[in-house]
C-alpha cells in the first residue's frame, strides 16, 4: 500500500476521490458533535457550562501530538525509506499541526482563567505544551528558510526527529511531575474516568477533529505535489528559453 | 447560559478561526498552484522541455519524483 502510494500520479488520482468523502463525512460528524456538546451533554457539577470547552480542547491536544507524531515518522521516511511522499507529507502536515496545538493552548488558558484562576501556569503539561508550538514553529520556519526541498527536506526530519522526544513528556508530564493538569482521563488503565454522557460527544468530537485534520493534511500534500511539479516545469522552461538564446 | 459565556464563546470562536483559516488557505493555495500549472502547460512547457545535455538542477530528482 506505502509502496503503492509512492507514485505520486497514483497518490493524486486516490486522494481525489478520497477527499470529498473524508470531508463531508467531517463535517457532519462536527454537526453531530457540536449538536451534542451544546443540546445533549450535561453541564459539569463543578465546572458548570465551561466544560463546553474541554470538547475542542482535547482533541485539539490529540491532533497537536497525532501529526507530530505522523511527521515522525515521515522524518523516518524521507531519511531511512527515502520514500518519495515522505517529505512532501512532514510539510503538509507541519502548519496544521501547529494550528491544533495553538487551538489547544489558547482553548486551555480560556477554561484556565474561570477554572483555576489564571490563563498560564508554569506546569509540566502547560510548558511541555508550549515548547511543541515552538518546535512546529521552529520546523515551519525552517521549511521557509532553505529552498531546495531535498536540502530543507533533510534538516526538517533531524530537527522533527530530535523534538520527538518531547512527545512522550507532553504525554506523561502529568504522571511524571506534580502538575495542576489533570491527569489522563479516557485513554487509561482502567477506563476512562468520564461519564458516557460526556464522553460520548467528547469521542465524536474527537474523530470529527481528526476527519478535519486528515483533510486537510490530503488537500496539503496534494498542494506541495501541485507546487513541485510548477517547480520542475519552471526550471525546464527557463532551461529550454537560454538554450534557444544560446 | 453561565458567568463564563465570554470564556467559551471565545475558545469556540478562536476554534473557528483557526480551522476555518487552514480550510481557506488550503482552498485558495490549491487553486494557485493548479493555476500556475495550467499557464505552464498551457506554454507548451513539460517533462520533455529539456534542451540535450543541459546539467539537472540541484535538487530536481525530489521535485521530479514527487511531482
Amino acid at each position: 500500500m506505502i509502496r503503492d502510494l509512492a507514485n505520486p500520479t497514483r497518490f493524486m488520482s486516490l486522494s481525489r476521490a478520497l477527499l470529498p468523502w473524508v470531508s463531508g463525512l467531517a463535517a457532519l460528524l462536527l454537526v453531530a458533535g457540536l449538536y451534542m456538546v451544546w443540546f445533549v451533554a450535561p453541564a459539569d457539577y463543578q465546572q458548570g457550562e465551561t466544560v463546553k470547552i474541554m470538547y475542542i480542547h482535547v482533541p485539539a491536544a490529540w491532533l497537536s501530538l497525532f501529526f507530530y507524531s505522523l511527521m515522525a515518522v515521515s522524518a523516518l521516511g524521507t531519511l531511512v525509506w527515502r520514500h518519495p511522499l515522505a517529505d512532501v507529507s512532514q510539510k503538509a502536515a507541519a502548519p496544521i499541526g501547529a494550528a491544533f496545538t495553538l487551538i489547544c493552548l489558547v482553548t486551555g488558558s480560556l477554561w484556565g482563567k474561570p477554572m483555576w484562576g489564571t490563563y498560564w501556569q508554569w506546569d509540566a503539561r502547560l510548558t511541555s505544551m508550549l515548547v511543541m508550538f515552538l518546535i512546529y514553529a521552529g520546523i515551519l520556519a525552517l521549511w521557509r528558510a532553505i529552498e531546495e526541498p531535498n536540502r530543507a527536506a533533510r534538516a526538517v526530519s533531524i530537527l522533527t526527529l530530535v523534538g520527538a522526544v518531547n512527545v512522550p513528556i507532553v504525554k506523561f508530564s502529568v504522571d511524571w511531575w506534580n502538575t495542576l493538569h489533570q491527569p489522563a482521563s479516557v485513554f487509561r488503565l482502567g477506563g476512562p474516568t468520564i461519564h458516557p454522557s460526556m464522553l460520548v460527544p467528547l469521542l465524536v468530537m474527537a474523530v470529527a477533529f481528526t476527519l478535519v485534520g486528515v483533510a486537510l493534511h490530503l488537500s496539503g500534500m496534494r498542494t506541495e505535489i501541485l507546487r513541485r511539479r510548477v517547480r520542475t516545469l519552471t526550471i525546464l522552461e527557463a532551461e529550454r528559453l537560454d538554450a534557444q538564446a544560446a | 447560559m453561565s458567568t463564563h459565556t465570554f470564556f467559551i464563546a471565545a475558545a469556540y470562536a478562536v476554534t473557528a478561526f483557526v480551522v476555518g483559516g487552514l480550510a481557506l488557505r488550503a482552498v485558495l493555495d490549491h487553486r494557485t498552484q493548479a493555476r500556475a500549472l495550467e499557464a505552464l502547460e498551457a506554454r507548451g512547457v513539460n517533462r520533455r522541455s529539456r534542451p540535450k545535455a543541459s546539467p539537472r538542477p540541484d535538487g530536481e530528482r525530489s521535485a521530479q519524483s514527487a511531482g
